[in-house]
Formats: structure tokens, C-alpha cells, sequence
């Protein structure tokens, strides 16, 4: 998988936002049709993130359920468990996904500079 | 592990008044998942939160998208059309290049990027049928990737004379995941699913299928001495992606190869 190389993209947008701020947060929102592993991705943050001015952050993730919308019959429904792109209602298979596919940093929460751990502080760059 | 599931666990959930979507089953705590938290990777925050939120709302893949964009611009601008071209590793990706590449010599001018983790065998494979390859061996990268991303296939570009070309055959690396994540700036999509692969493929690595225009069934060859179940295996298909074409083949005896240069030549 490639949650390692995700990290870094996360560490950079992260980086830019903080702004030199320290960070205790990092809010994802990821949808189910994307094929992340949270705990793979809050595992490798831990790695990753260790030699960069976000050491100490964690990431949380929120997962975002797979919807589909019937253009014919205009019903809307989760996906669930099984992948079948068809509509329940009335088999119509013309239908487009309307969430599960997110897969963006939504907000970061800063750290009490008084308590950020060492030296943190204005790392940023 | 299915990749299509709800995730349980290591993962929290917050509720933080976005509001506009709806929110996933409830997760397990993080004390339902200690297994999933080494050396307290989860609890490691050296930090107090201070209460302040910085919103973000930018999209993680957005430099890729970005690049991809790019490519996609100067595939435009030299007037060449891009496939990329996925699998699992052994479904005969590269096979069924090497018979396009003989029938198409002569008609299409023809650039091959071709992704791999270590070696050139296949792009050696593919050398003598006067096409343009460049070849990426991913494996350079941070431990090695499992996919071609956009930076990528735009550091394989300056390799290639576009301007001379009128097809770009992507082929990229052997896996059902992680490809179909990542935009590079193609025109189409196109996979090549063999039917030793097993009937419920679309159902475990629906992202996959849902993303490719053309569905290439390769290795027909087989069927006889298969318990494959091909009714079973359009059926999982079309619950995933009942748009995708479909053409049967087998790189080995030619079977659909025809078809298959028909779909890219239509592309162009």
C-alpha cells in the first residue's frame, strides 16, 4: 500500500497550515471507496512524521460511507458492505457516487505552544 | 483482507459540526484496537490540544491531480492519446502489449511507459517492435511503489518524442490496488483481467474495476480446463461497473487482440 507515501504528502499540507504552529491533530476524512487502511495510515504517521517539526501529531480519520444516487428513480442509498453499483429500487444501473470518495485534511488542531514538547516551535519552514 | 469494508478500527471518529454528509457506522475505540498501536503510535502526542482549529480542506492527492493535469495537457498539446493500462502482476499485460505493438507497427506510432518495480525485463520484451519506450523502475522511490503516479509518468515524458507519437501505452505496475488510486494524466483507463485470476475479483478490488473503461478478459485460452465460472465473473462485473466494455482474448493464441487494437485506435 502506499499509506507511507500518503504521509508525506499529509506532512507537507499539514506544514504549510501550521504555519510553524505546533500541531496535536490532524483531521482526515477519508471515503470508503478509497482504498486506505486508517490504522495503516495513523502507523505510518508515527513513522513519518517522527523527523518532522509535526512529530507529537497524530492523525484521526473519519470515514465517509460509499452513496449512490439512481438517475432514473432519483433514490439515494449507501453502498454498504457489498460493491454493487445498481439501484435497489428500481435495478437501474445509470447511477453516480455522491460521497465515499473524499480524501482530503479537513482541519488541524494546534497545540498549546506553553506545552508543545521542545523546541518545536517556529521549526516551520 | 477485503479492501472494501468499513473501517472498525485504530480510527476515530470526529464530529466536528462540518456537517453535509452523513457520518460512517460508529468506530471502535481505540481501546477495542491496542493490537494496532505499536510502540503507541496512536497516543504518542507530545502536545495539549490548545482548542484552536485551523481549517484545511485540501484534497491529500492534490499535487498528484495537479501534475496529472499537466500531463495530461501536454499528451493534449502534441496531439497523442494515453491508455494506462492495469492489472494484477501475471494477468499478461505485457503479452498483450507485445502483439498490439506487432499489429499496430507500421499504423500508429506508439510510446510505451512502462512501470516496474526492479528489472527491465519487461520493457526488454517489448524492444524490436519499433515502439518508444521509457521505462520507470519504481522501485527507486522512498522503499519502492506499487503504483505509477502522475510525477512519475511526467518524469518519463521528456524520454519519449510526443510530438512524433499518436498513442502513449502506459503499462503500470502489477496490482489491483493501488493504481486505481492514482490519476496520470490519461485519456482512458483499460485493465487486463485474466480468468485465472478467479471469478470474484470485481467484488474484492471493486475501486479497480469501477475505474477502467475496457475490461480486456485475457487467457480465454484456459476456459476449458478452468472451473472458472465466466457467467459468475460478468455478473460480479457488471454489479461494479455495468458501463465497462468488454472484450474476451487471449494474448497467447491472438484471440481478441484485433478488438482490442479496434478499442485503441477508436481512442485516438
Amino acid at each position: 500500500m502506499h499509506e507511507l507515501s500518503i504521509c508525506a504528502s499529509i506532512a507537507d499540507i499539514a506544514t504549510r497550515h501550521a504555519a510553524g504552529r505546533p500541531v496535536s491533530v490532524i483531521n482526515v476524512r477519508v471515503g470508503q471507496l478509497r482504498q486506505i487502511v486508517p490504522d495503516t495510515l495513523v502507523y505510518c504517521w508515527g513513522l513519518l512524521s517522527e523527523e518532522t517539526p509535526l512529530a507529537g501529531s497524530r492523525i484521526i480519520v473519519e470515514t465517509v460511507p460509499a452513496r449512490i444516487r439512481c438517475r432514473s428513480c432519483e433514490r439515494t442509498a449507501d453502498v454498504g458492505d457489498l460493491p454493487v453499483f445498481a439501484c435497489a429500487g428500481c435495478g437501474g444501473i445509470d447511477v453516480e457516487i455522491v460521497a465515499g470518495e473524499e480524501f482530503l485534511i479537513t482541519s488541524l488542531e494546534l497545540a498549546d505552544a506553553e506545552t508543545g514538547a521542545e523546541s518545536e516551535t517556529g521549526a516551520g519552514s | 483482507m477485503g479492501r472494501f469494508h468499513r473501517h472498525e478500527d485504530g480510527a476515530e471518529h470526529a464530529h466536528d459540526g462540518d456537517g453535509g454528509h452523513s457520518h460512517g457506522t460508529p468506530v471502535g475505540s481505540r481501546a477495542g484496537a491496542p493490537e494496532h498501536a505499536p510502540d503507541g503510535a496512536l497516543d504518542h502526542s507530545g502536545y495539549q490540544t490548545s482548542g484552536e482549529r485551523v481549517e484545511v480542506l485540501e484534497a491529500i492527492f492534490g499535487e498528484n491531480d495537479r501534475t496529472a493535469a499537466a500531463n495530461r495537457a501536454e499528451f493534449a498539446a502534441a496531439g497523442v492519446r494515453a491508455v494506462n493500462l492495469m492489472s494484477s502482476p501475471g494477468a499478461g499485460k505485457t503479452t498483450l502489449l507485445r502483439e498490439t505493438l506487432s499489429r499496430l507497427a507500421g499504423q500508429l506510432r506508439i510510446g510505451v511507459i512502462e512501470g516496474d518495480i526492479e528489472t527491465s525485463l519487461d520493457a526488454d520484451r517489448l524492444a524490436g517492435f519499433g515502439a518508444e519506450i521509457a521505462l520507470i523502475n519504481t522501485g527507486n522511490g522512498f522503499g519502492g511503489e506499487c503504483h505509477l503516479d502522475a510525477p512519475m509518468v511526467a518524469a518519463a515524458l521528456p524520454r519519449l518524442p510526443l510530438p512524433e507519437l499518436d498513442l502513449v501505452l502506459i503499462e503500470n505496475v502489477g496490482n489491483l490496488v493501488c493504481p486505481a488510486e492514482f490519476d496520470v494524466g490519461q485519456d482512458a483507463r483499460a485493465m487486463v483481467y485474466a480468468i485465472t485470476e478467479g471469478e470474484e475479483k470485481p467484488l474484492k478490488y471493486p475501486v479497480m474495476f469501477r475505474s477502467c473503461e475496457l475490461v480486456v478478459v485475457n487467457k480465454m485460452d484456459l476456459l476449458p480446463y478452468l472451473d472458472f465460472d465466466l457467467d459468475g465473473f460478468l455478473d460480479n462485473l457488471r454489479k461494479v461497473n455495468p458501463a465497462a466494455e468488454i472484450i474476451f482474448a487471449s494474448a497467447r493464441t491472438g484471440e481478441g487482440v484485433d478488438a482490442w487494437c479496434d478499442w485503441l485506435r477508436a481512442r485516438l
